[in-house]
């Protein structure tokens, strides 16, 4: 493992890395928000979502991803206050700025070249939104920066007492003077250190003693050394609150719930409150200019801008008055990010691995299966009582073996839920390209499937999902003529079925076209004219190479990449696709897939002195030979009879080069193989051993690469098998793959 | 691996290949093992006897007597593997016996003299004399490098 030097460029790959989960998070809060969930948290979710990027990429100077993540925090700030809701239209902006967010992210950790004209047309996008509650916009504005000054204004001990007031220039609850009802209190307020640390802040705490009431805030900076003996993370600030209010203690003394033993705090009925406050009010329409200037002469002018960009958005004044209200900032960058991940926290805690660290673990813990293989043997072979303490004690550490091999690949399956997502962004772009209206659902985001396997899937994953969307859904008018809604459904599930993943992709649209499907394998050749096949093999002719159903070939799909090459890399992770379609009512892709590519369903077999492994999913039958059933088609090429069908024969001993082939097929043991593109063969091996889980071991083809091998794995006596590649096999005995440096089909390599 | 420089020390070992001393920059070398059975790799070259599980990893092992062209040698327990690494991919070669590991500076290796050219003869980098014993100086990269390239 390389250790990085630099330190910034750790702190800015992790910012990445959250980014990512903060875009995860995102997503979900829009699509909750477009499924009509209307708990104001899922849009507070958002919104920190977008804050929090916002505020990291601010912290390394990443303009662009700033300003863009700025102005779409404007507008959900906008959502979040209740002015404005979420249209459909406004959330498939949403969506939008959420796409290009990511895209942003991605290209600043590239350092790639921004998509300027995209982020300038979201923007004008967002500012149509914006627009349409312009009136209500600007109203919060003033309101908002109004309120600013309150809670940030303070009393400059230096200057003299009624100056304090002045710094309310326009308090809105100064206009309406206290009714004769409202009682007065004095707050004593001082943070600790702790507060800050806890991620807290202040201002939130005076704002919402703002909104109880009438209120004044004092802020005592006497306790404020000089700036070279400033302790950064000391606290030095208190503030003392007049509020004038209708509210009991208890509600004022609610505000600070969360800071509880984190401050001082004091909380005092003031009879002379109305009195007072009274030398404030007549001075309260000091302008805002005179409030600004007002402090410069302190060494605490640096706390006053918040009260400047009054003329600029609302959303500005949320992070810098964090950033400003507090002159011990040091406590500062803190308070925002404690926040975001408090909030995952609650939800599950995660710990972040360097992935080579849990691969060094999976390796270990392959080591160990095998050692406890070797010690089984070497146990039984010495001719212990099965009563024994000895066997006792190895059959626990078995057990105990098997769990940590299931715990640690554990580690490595991850949700699907990071790939759908990426689905439903393609659905979105596919949908706009095509001009259909689409809807995705997803379900079983939870499911767990190993992370190599969920990095491999995304590719084929979007090409199927281009397909449902572009040839399989038909177009909005076809929908309405057919009586169908005019929304096309698109589904995306991923479950558990019997120790394997299955992930299935259907439409509700027309159903595969079978007669005109036939006709383009027919015109191009793939079947012959006269064939008269069944619907099945119709579906599977899909799967043919250079077969494109779309007769207008679209943008999105049928680029020459078609459904074969879905296959193949479904295939060589170990996987199975099929097909299944209703005329009119849609299609149905299921992909079936191994848990994980670390291990290995594998049937063990002894080919000519050695020990070969196959994966148990491609053998189908196995069968013990009689020279009555072999056949010779041509002089080298054999064929065996299985039941109605031929199937080729290959002697497994001469096609790896172990044996000259074998003359007499009486009592061969043969193993009917099968594959997903429905090719079988029948190999002669010499005998089977057993069928049992191995450990993937990669061959380090750098070396040599053997035809045929897709991988290793250690046996119990420690001795190496070779896994087959069976289809590598076979295309190599029959010619089609070329010889010994074939193209390395990517096999079981994990 | 052979550094030309003047008076770097260099530690070699020293090993038998049908009768004959050769050696390696002692830098490049793992580890040594004794011999075990090789798994054979289909329709490999005849000097690939195939792999074997070190400790987990699965090595590949090459003769190296017939990898230089030499005789095949008889495998006595006497044969050993020497793991050695190249660029961060580990091989192991079947050598007939290790013999010492010398030390020496780079002023006593000689370039090799200009001989026809035989692809062996760039596998040798470097000869030296020691005891009026002829020790040759492997170079790991030709050996190891070439068979990825025969392998593409």
């Amino acid at each position: 493992m390389s250790e990085s030097n630099d330190p910034m460029a750790e702190i800015r790959a992790s910012f990445f890395i959250e980014c990512e989960e903060l875009l995860e998070a995102l997503q979900d809060g829009l699509q909750a928000l477009d499924d009509g969930d209307e708990d104001p948290e899922t849009i507070n979710v958002v919104f920190r979502a977008v804050h929090s990027i916002k505020g990291g990429a601010g912290a390394f100077g990443l303009e662009a991803l700033v300003r863009f993540a700025h102005r779409f925090e404007t507008v959900l700030d906008e959502v979040r206050a209740g002015r404005m809701s979420p249209e459909s239209d406004a959330r498939k902006i949403f969506f939008q700025c959420a796409d290009h967010l990511s895209d942003l992210v991605r290209i600043s950790r590239d350092d790639g070249d921004l998509p300027k004209d995209e982020t300038a047309k979201l923007l004008a996008s967002l500012d149509g939104l914006l627009g349409e509650t312009g009136a209500a916009e600007e109203e919060v504005e003033e309101e908002e920066i109004d309120f600013q000054p309150a809670a940030l204004s303070f009393d400059l001990d230096l200057g003299d007492e009624e100056d304090g007031g002045p710094d309310l220039p326009d308090l809105p609850a100064l206009e309406d003077l206290p009714s004769s009802s409202d009682t007065g209190f004095t707050i004593r307020f001082k943070p600790d250190n702790d507060l800050f640390e806890t991620g807290n802040e202040p201002f939130h705490m005076l704002r919402t003693l703002d909104e109880l009431g009438e209120c004044t805030v004092t802020c005592h900076l006497d306790e404020l050394p000089d700036f070279d003996t400033l302790v950064p993370e000391q606290s030095y600030l208190s503030w003392t609150i007049e509020l004038k209010t209708d509210v009991d203690e208890a509600e004022i003394s609610a505000a600070f719930e969360f800071v509880e033993g984190l401050c001082t705090l004091s909380i005092e009925k003031s009879d002379a409150s109305g009195d007072a406050e009274e030398p404030d009010v007549p001075e309260q329409p000091v302008t805002e200019a005179e409030a600004e200037d007002q402090p410069k002469d302190v060494d605490a002018a640096p706390e006053i801008p918040p009260l400047a960009p009054v003329d600029e958005p609302v959303k500005d004044e949320r992070p810098e008055p964090e950033v400003t209200s507090q002159p011990d900032g040091a406590a500062r960058p803190k308070a925002s990010p404690p926040k975001a991940s408090s909030q995952a926290a609650a939800a599950k805690s995660v710990v972040r691995v360097d992935l080579d660290r849990i691969e060094r673990l999976v390796n270990l813990v392959g080591e160990l299966v095998i050692n406890q293989a070797m010690l089984s043997q070497s146990l039984e072979s010495s001719g212990l009582s099965p009563h024994s303490d000895a066997m006792n004690g190895l059959e626990e550490f078995q057990r105990l073996t098997r769990d940590i091999q299931d715990s640690v690949m554990m580690i490595r399956a991850q949700p699907v839920k990071s790939l759908f997502q990426r689905m439903s962004r393609i659905v979105r772009e596919a949908s706009s390209a095509v001009g259909k209206d689409v809807r995705l659902n997803t379900e079983g985001e939870s499911t767990e499937v190993d992370k190599t396997v969920i990095e491999r899937l995304a590719d084929p994953l979007t090409h199927m999902i281009r397909n449902a969307v572009d040839h399989g859904l038909e177009s909005s008018e076809d929908r309405v003529a057919a009586g169908k809604p005019e929304q096309g459904q698109v589904n995306l599930t991923a479950a558990h079925r019997s120790g394997r993943v299955v992930i299935e992709v259907s439409d509700d649209g027309g159903g595969i076209n079978r007669p005109k499907v036939l006709q383009i394998a027919m015109d191009k050749g793939l079947v012959p004219a006269d064939a008269s096949l069944s619907d099945t093999e119709i579906d599977n002719l899909l799967f043919l190479p250079g077969f494109s159903t779309a007769s207008v070939v679209s943008d999105l799909s049928g680029r020459g990449v078609g459904m074969d090459v879905v296959r193949t890399s479904i295939q060589a992770l170990g996987g199975r696709i099929s097909i299944a379609s209703t005329p009119g009512a849609g299609t149905t892709f299921s992909i079936s897939l191994p848990l994980t590519l670390a291990v290995l369903d594998g049937m063990v077999v002894q080919v000519a002195d050695e020990t070969l492994v196959l994966p148990l999913n491609v053998v189908i039958e196995t069968l013990t030979l009689t020279n009555d059933d072999v056949e010779m088609v041509r002089p080298g090429a054999n064929v065996v009879r299985v039941r109605s069908g031929f199937v080729p024969l290959f002697d497994l001993g001469k096609e790896l080069g172990y044996r000259d082939p074998i003359e007499d097929y009486q009592g061969s043991v043969v193993l009917l193989i099968a594959h997903e593109d429905g090719s079988r063969a029948a190999l002669i091996i010499d005998s089977i051993q057993d069928q049992r889980q191995v450990v993937i071991k990669g061959l380090d083809d750098s070396f040599y690469r053997a035809p045929g091998i897709a991988a290793a794995t250690i046996l119990g006596d420690g001795q190496i098998a070779l896994i087959l590649d069976t289809s590598d096999i076979i295309s190599n005995a029959i010619g089609v793959g070329g010889t010994a440096a074939s193209q390395p089909s990517t096999g079981l390599t994990a | 691996m052979s550094d030309k420089e003047t008076s770097t020390a260099i530690e070699l070992l020293t090993f038998q290949l049908a009768d004959q001393e050769y050696s390696l920059d002692i830098m490049s070398v793992r580890e040594i093992r004794g011999w075990t059975k090789t798994t054979p790799l289909p329709h490999a070259p005849s000097y690939m006897k195939g792999v074997i599980n070190l400790r987990g990893t699965v090595l590949p092992v090459m003769d190296l007597s017939e990898r230089l062209g030499l005789k095949p040698q008889e495998h006595t327990d006497r044969n050993v593997i020497i793991v050695v690494n190249h660029d961060d991919v580990m091989t192991g070669l079947l050598v007939d016996a290790v013999s010492d590991i010398i030390a020496l500076t780079a002023d006593d290796l000689q370039p090799p003299p200009e001989m026809q050219a035989n692809t062996s003869v760039n596998v040798v980098s470097a000869i030296t004399l020691i005891d009026e014993r002829m020790i040759r100086v492997l170079d790991l990269s030709s050996i190891v490098l070439s068979v990825q390239n025969n392998a593409a």
